[in-house]
């Protein structure tokens, strides 16, 4: 079982927190920063597990991480998952570049300003705290359809709307696409691919 | 209309997005706060408004606040209000907001019930799935329960999409509605073969979360598992299913046995890291579960150890971190193979890597020995210096004392050492353990008696030094070893060389600012140091010094009665006024060294830790009872803090409280003691100390782990420090033991008082003890202990109430079915009087119908065409499994002991009246040792070896058809006629039985209830009755053959006829022969060679009343029409004295329906496939069919090798194929005694023939 999916950036702030076991949210910002600070102070080229905090598990549970420019990629498991599948399930095959996929480049903004994207992104991998697909095929389709229901159901009533939205975000001038993810499709070496 | 949208949406336009929102926070970092809360008044605003898209974009953005941490809880009810909207975009929103912020405790969730259902059920897939991952999240035992058959009925949905989330979200449910889990059970089986990847990921993983908790429930799925991880390719699947055999393995040797073959395989095969890992760690696995002494498995756990050091020299700080992982299960069975690599492994120590150092600790664990422990833990006192994290070094120190300590210090040779690293340690800064080290001291001091001095020697040099320790003492958790330095000090003192000196150093006033608990152990043990130095003193005839030595006390203890802890303030109360007492005494020149030392006499024992709960609940004990009326609620109100109030000086209050209590104590005392006199359990005290010797039952059954103890602790009420016994002169004089035991237990029973007392003179007389001997003595359980470990367990597990019995379930039929109670809460609706407009409608509006029938109903209707798919599966399963068994067992049996293997075969094929097929079944596939992994293909290769063609063609073919009734017969008679060529006289009987059975099996002439059913639709209210698809092909006084014909989807111009052979007379039949004459369509089968019109020897012979099966190719052209073929038998009928030549002429009737073959559609494809107009339509009527409806279908399925699409009330449609590949469809309908069928088929003559040969059917019965 997954017990939490956490992202957030050098700086711990949340891009995306999704927890399969209830807590409040206080307990949720303790958690994001408790991890936060396991994992910040970890160097480049370490390896990628660690024993969970204190507030998510214990020692059942194990946190898996992945480090790309910007963000951190944390999954919280327990000992029923395979550690380097989920490695793998964060980069290599499925997550990150079902992101990259979707968002055409995927930089930190993106994430930031689709949170709700993201989590339905997100959905259609892992369900309940249990992996659904595994086929990054599979999981663009279906996300494409809905994405595509719903532009549907917008129709004429909700272009106004993004052509307001496009404006606005027009006079943006820190919407800059340079915070690209660069080393994403680098794979880890002698992990060979997943699937 | 359309002008209010347009006017809503400009308004919308300006209201700000989640978009703006981000965007705004971004741009007031400096008063973030300040801004969100002007957001949060706005979002308020904006769910106020109708506007369904304005409520959406404000739910949208808290969700986004959420995730800032904010409590959105209060605008519950607006996020049901946008999940039931019915736009998709609104919905997800919705549901999306749900699922972050919904728990068990949110109120609104139960008004999401209906709407759940609803959206549960939509047309629009996507609506589903949200519904259904949302669900995920949020739901609680009331949706569970209110759910569960919704999405059971889901799990069998035509879309896998659907089908997926379905099967997943069912383990939430069993979590929260743990009943659901027996009846939802089947359908999650049968989804580990869906066809799709997806789907059968999503069972197995569900399936492995349940399994990992309650493993023994699923042992008898492992044949199936075994046989997915052979075939499939889905590294996530056999991952999963690899990880599922770790855990099944402890449970049962044998399947590890089976496993470790294929396992090693993989390992040797695949090219992915995460496989690879899994597999090694489950040999791991099996090889632990094996345990040791099997020299042939030392070659796998080479293996996987060089595959492990292979992960660790990686260059991958991640796969290091997992061999080492994993290399620590193999210690744990196999230290021996780990510790050769201790380089390796001391080299991980040094790594930058903190989680591969702490790896490697663990392993280090593992590794020691008495001659390198000390070697070892050297170098991690090396570590600990150059630490640099403080839980790093805490690691580290912890990892010292678990090493050291391990298996009761079975390492440490010597313990002075020992007590020198813990002084060591004590001296890191800003650890948290100091508790520990406090721990182990005090555990080494008490255990390792000759240890005492030099313990206590180094802890008056820690005393002395206390300062040193508590430098920054707040934050320092290090200053705990002085509680335990004081209490060593004080209850060892006479080994104090200079107790004096010692006492002064516990008395110095710097002390005052420790912790409480510290203060208090302090002041006891300056008491007990005085004690001992008032001994000392006393001797020496000077009184003075005794004298001085009370003003010490005098003098510094006052300190401590002002200190705020009440403990500290207590004790050091009552010692002050001792000693004054003490220094009148001794002005009046008393001799009182004695007395005062009495106090502290006696000693102390290790106690286990959970002795306590280890005693057992005397009977007639109820725990729960009150012991007196409990008080009234009002008394509890109005006078309780009245009376907490009142007793300002509790000094007052407490004499008076005993003195109005004494008289009533007595009485309850009494009382005690004779309820103590009656009871078992309780040791009772002895009259007197020396009448002890005889009567000491169940000393011998305390678990005490190594030094047979006997001292029983811990009755219930009493203080265990009352208890405690010298437990070295027990090991070695049992007796005198027991009888001090006897003693103590006396007064205990005399005084309740706590801690210590007075030791009589017998005991000092045995305080000499060896001197340099080290005992460690074991910590002491109680009497009648229970031997369980049970007390790990949580109570509060949520899985603890999934751990359901299943085996009597998968097996279907007959035994304990689902009981009505079990079955999943249906929501009952009201019956919609079918139009009779309907009946007559054409029959593609018909089957239109349940797209325009309302959601309830379609619901139902689903659910019965599931039942019904799901039936029929479990029989073909049933089929498969004992087809996969029968090749296993002709590849197991014919190398050695065939009769075992016989018997074996027999139990197996048994139906399923006998006791516990399931079990047996496992056993069976268990049995079996090693198999080649590929079993398919070795099966053919022996039958072609063992068997003549026209068998080996009809066995290679048919396996991926397994729902062919014959699979198994085919098997069953070359098992069979496996045995024949052995020709074993001592088999004959066994065989004779199991043809019988074997007989029955197909007939179903004795009314063999359960094994009706093949195909069809049964409803579990009214079973069917039984139904045999062999029809009679000839008969005479000999022999009887009947037969039945099935199709060869391989082939499509292949046939397979199975004939019974049945032996009516007494003779013996030998030498059959089974011939036909062909016709241009149809011709039998030969081997090569034979000319075209040879007969076809019959691959057995029959003794009397003996029957037996053989199947015959035929290969037909063209299957439009029913066609005869004419054949002759001809076989030797042998009695004793004469033998003759018989033959018997015979009728092969070709059907129809013989070259259909049962292929399950689904529903949709089933409506393209009517909608494509490629099929002709044909119909017939059937009048006065007299029986119920679902018996009707069943017999269509049946005898015709139709399967049911979908069934709606009394209307159903029906699909199957011929081995050329038509489609065949069927809309039955039923009014009355009238069955109307249209067909569909794109071939009419076939159609037309298969309805007549249905209306025939019909018109016998």
């Amino acid at each position: 079982m997954i017990k939490a999916i956490l992202i957030f950036n050098n700086h711990g702030k949340p891009r995306l927190s999704k927890f399969y076991e209830h807590y409040t949210e206080d307990t949720e910002q303790q958690i994001i920063r408790e991890t936060f600070h396991l994992v910040s102070k970890r160097d480049e080229n370490v390896c990628n597990f660690l024993e969970g905090g204190m507030l998510i598990g214990g020692s059942d549970y194990k946190l898996i991480y992945r480090h790309y420019a910007t963000l951190y990629f944390v999954f919280c498991v327990d000992s029923s998952e395979s550690e380097l599948g989920i490695l793998d399930l964060i980069q290599v095959k499925v997550f990150v570049e079902t992101l990259d996929k979707c968002f055409e480049n995927v930089c930190e903004l993106d994430l930031i300003f689709h949170v709700d994207k993201v989590h339905n992104i997100l959905a259609e991998m892992v369900m309940g705290g249990m992996v659904l697909e595994t086929n990054m095929n599979e999981i663009i389709t279906q996300v494409d359809a809905q994405n595509k229901m719903e532009k549907s159901e917008a129709g004429i009533a909700g272009a106004p709307a993004r052509a307001v939205s496009a404006v606005k975000n027009m006079n943006l001038p820190e919407m800059p696409r340079n915070i690209n993810i660069g080393d994403i499709s680098i794979k880890v070496p002698n992990l060979p691919s997943f699937k | 209309m359309a002008l209010k949208i347009v006017k809503g949406s400009i308004d919308r336009m300006f209201d700000k997005n989640l978009q703006d929102l981000v965007r705004g926070i971004r741009n007031h970092k400096e008063d973030e706060a300040k801004y969100i809360s002007t957001c949060i008044d706005e979002i308020k605003q904006e769910l106020k408004q109708d506007n369904i898209a304005v409520k959406a974009n404000a739910v949208c953005k808290l969700t986004y606040l959420q995730m800032l941490g904010y409590d959105v809880s209060w605008a519950a009810f607006n996020i049901v209000e946008v999940m039931s909207s019915s736009k998709f975009t609104y919905k997800r929103i919705g549901y999306l907001a749900a699922s972050q912020c919904f728990h068990e405790s949110t109120d609104v969730i139960m008004l999401t019930t209906n709407q759940i259902r609803k959206d549960l059920s939509s047309p629009n897939q996507y609506d589903t799935g949200v519904a259904l991952t949302g669900l995920s999240c949020f739901v609680t035992p009331d949706l569970a329960r209110d759910l569960a058959n919704d999405i059971m009925t889901l799990m069998s949905h035509t879309k896998p999409y659907i089908r997926k989330k379905a099967v997943l979200i069912m383990y939430k449910v069993f979590l929260k509605y743990p009943e659901s889990l027996r009846p939802a059970f089947p359908r999650l089986k049968e989804k580990l073969e869906d066809p799709d990847p997806g789907v059968q990921s999503a069972a197995v993983n569900v399936i492995c979360e349940l399994a990992r908790r309650n493993p023994k429930n699923y042992l008898s799925l492992a044949p199936l598992f075994f046989k997915l991880m052979t075939s499939s390719t889905n590294n996530w699947v056999l991952i999963k299913i690899i990880k599922l055999f770790g855990a099944l393995t402890p449970l049962e040797p044998r399947l590890g046995k089976k496993l470790i073959e294929p396992l090693t395989n993989l390992i040797h095969s695949t090219s992915a890291m995460s496989l690879l890992y899994e597999c090694v760690n489950t040999v791991i696995a099996v090889l632990i579960s094996l345990s040791s002494g099997m020299p042939n498995h030392s070659a796998s756990i080479q293996l996987c150890v060089q595959k492990l050091r292979i992960l660790i020299e990686d260059s991958d700080q991640n796969l290091k971190y997992l061999g080492l992982l994993a290399m620590s299960k193999i210690l744990k069975t196999h230290p021996k193979s780990v510790q050769s690599h201790k380089d390796l492994i001391l080299q991980c120590l040094d790594d930058k890597d903190e989680s591969i150092r702490l790896r490697a600790l663990d392993l280090l664990y593992g590794m020691v020995s008495k001659k390198n422990l000390m070697e070892i833990v050297k170098k991690l006192m090396l570590h600990v210096d150059k630490a640099e994290g403080t839980t790093y070094r805490d690691e580290l120190l912890t990892k010292i004392i678990d090493i050291c300590s391990q298996s009761n210090y079975q390492y440490i040779t010597n313990f002075e050492w020992y007590i020198s690293i813990l002084v060591e340690l004590t001296r890191l800064e800003g650890t948290r353990h100091g508790h520990l080290i406090a721990s182990q001291m005090l555990d080494v001091a008490i255990r390792v008696k000759a240890i005492r001095a030099f313990a206590v020697a180094q802890m008056a040099t820690l005393l002395d030094n206390a300062h040193l320790l508590t430098g920054n003492m707040q934050r320092n958790g290090i200053c705990e070893v002085l509680y335990a330095a004081a209490w060593i000090c004080g209850e060892f003192s006479e080994h104090l060389e200079n107790p004096m000196q010692t006492l002064e150093a516990m008395l110095r006033p710097k002390v005052a600012t420790l912790p409480g608990h510290i203060q208090a152990v302090y002041v006891q043990n300056a008491a007990k140091l005085f004690a001992t130095v008032l001994k000392s003193q006393e001797g020496n005839t000077d009184s003075t010094a005794a004298q001085e030595t009370s003003q010490l006390m005098i003098d510094r203890l006052p300190l401590f009665v002002q200190s705020a802890n009440l403990e500290v303030q207590e004790r050091a109360s009552c010692i002050l006024q001792l000693v004054k007492y003490i220094q009148k005494l001794q002005q009046k020149d008393v001799e009182i060294a004695e007395e005062v030392n009495a106090l502290f006499a006696g000693e102390l024992n290790p106690v286990a830790p959970k002795a306590q709960k280890k005693v057992p609940v005397p009977e007639g004990l109820d725990l729960d009872a009150w012991i007196n009326e409990p008080p009234s609620e009002s008394e509890s109100e109005d006078e309780q803090p009245k009376a907490i109030f009142a007793k300002e000086e509790p000094k007052h209050s407490r004499p008076r409280h005993t003195e109005v209590d004494e008289k009533e104590l007595a009485r309850r005392r009494e009382a005690r003691k004779q309820e103590q006199a009656n009871n078992p359990f309780y040791i009772k005290a002895s009259p007197s100390s020396q009448k002890v010797y005889q009567d000491t039952p169940g000393v011998e059954h305390i678990p005490v782990v190594q030094i047979d103890l006997s001292v029983p602790l811990k009755v219930p009420g009493l203080p265990m420090s009352d208890q405690y016994v010298k437990l070295e002169e027990e090991r070695r004089q049992k007796e005198r033991a027991e009888k001090k035991k006897k003693e103590k237990k006396k007064r205990k029973e005399k005084r309740s008082g706590r801690g210590k007392k007075h030791d009589s003179g017998p005991e000092s007389e045995e305080d000499i003890t060896p001197a340099h001997q080290v005992d460690i003595v074991t910590e002491e359980m109680p009497e009648n202990a229970l031997p369980s470990d049970d007390d790990d367990k949580d109570p509060n597990d949520p899985h603890k109430a999934l751990d359901i019995d299943l085996d009597n379930l998968v097996e279907a039929a007959g035994r304990r079915p689902l009981a009505d109670s079990e079955k999943l809460p249906v929501r009952s609706h009201r019956e919609t009087p079918k139009s009779p407009a309907e009946d007559g409608d054409t029959e593609n509006a018909a089957l239109q119908e349940p797209k325009k029938k309302s959601t309830k109903e379609k619901r139902e209707k689903k659910k019965d065409k599931d039942r019904d798919r799901k039936k029929s599966k479990e029989e073909k399963k049933k089929k498969k499994h004992k087809h996969e068994e029968k090749e296993e067992d002709l590849l197991g049996g014919q190398a050695d002991a065939p009769v075992v293997q016989s018997e074996e075969t027999s139990e197996v094929v048994a139906p399923p009246t006998s006791t516990n097929p399931e079990v047996s079944d496992l056993d069976f596939w268990l049995s079996n040792a090693p198999v080649p992994s590929n079993t398919q293909e070795a099966t053919t290769v022996a039958e072609a070896e063992a068997a003549p063609p026209p068998e080996a063609a009809s066995g290679t073919a048919p396996d991926s058809e397994p729902d062919q009734p014959q699979d198994a017969d085919t098997e069953e008679a070359k098992s069979s006629k496996h045995k024949k060529k052995k020709q074993k006289k001592e088999k004959e009987e066994k065989e004779k039985k199991k043809k019988k059975k074997h007989h029955h099996h197909h007939h179903h002439s004795d009314g063999g209830g359960e094994e009706s059913v093949q195909n069809g639709t049964v409803e579990e209210e009214e079973p069917l009755p039984p139904m045999s698809n062999y029809c009679l092909l000839a008969e005479n006084s000999y022999i009887k053959m009947v037969y039945d014909i099935q199709g060869n989807l391989q082939d499509g111009s292949q046939v397979v006829v199975s004939v019974i052979f049945e032996n009516k007379g007494d003779s013996f039949l030998k030498s059959m022969e089974f011939n036909v004459l062909d016709s241009l369509n149809s011709k039998l089968q030969r081997p090569d060679g034979s000319g075209p019109h040879d007969g076809l020897t019959v691959p057995f012979q029959l003794p009397p009343g003996v029957s037996n099966e053989a199947r015959f190719v035929f290969t037909v052209q063209s299957i439009i029409m029913p066609q005869k073929l004419k054949g002759t038998l001809t076989f030797i009928v042998k009695n004793e004295d004469s033998s003759t030549h018989e033959k018997l002429d015979f009728k092969l009737h070709f059907t129809c329906t013989s070259y259909l073959i049962t292929t399950p559609c689904y529903s949709d494809a089933f409506a393209k496939l009517l909608e494509s107009g490629d099929l002709k339509g044909s119909s017939v009527r059937l009048e006065g069919v007299n029986m119920p409806f679902h018996h009707l279908l069943a017999r269509i399925c049946f005898h015709h090798h139709f399967s049911v699409v979908e069934r709606i009330d009394s209307c159903a449609s029906m699909y199957s194929r011929s081995i050329q590949g038509h489609h065949v469809c069927l809309l039955v309908k039923t009014s009355g005694q009238t069955v109307s069928i249209d067909a569909k088929c794109d071939e009419p003559t076939l159609l037309g023939n298969v309805l007549d040969e249905i209306k025939q059917t019909f018109s016998q019965c």
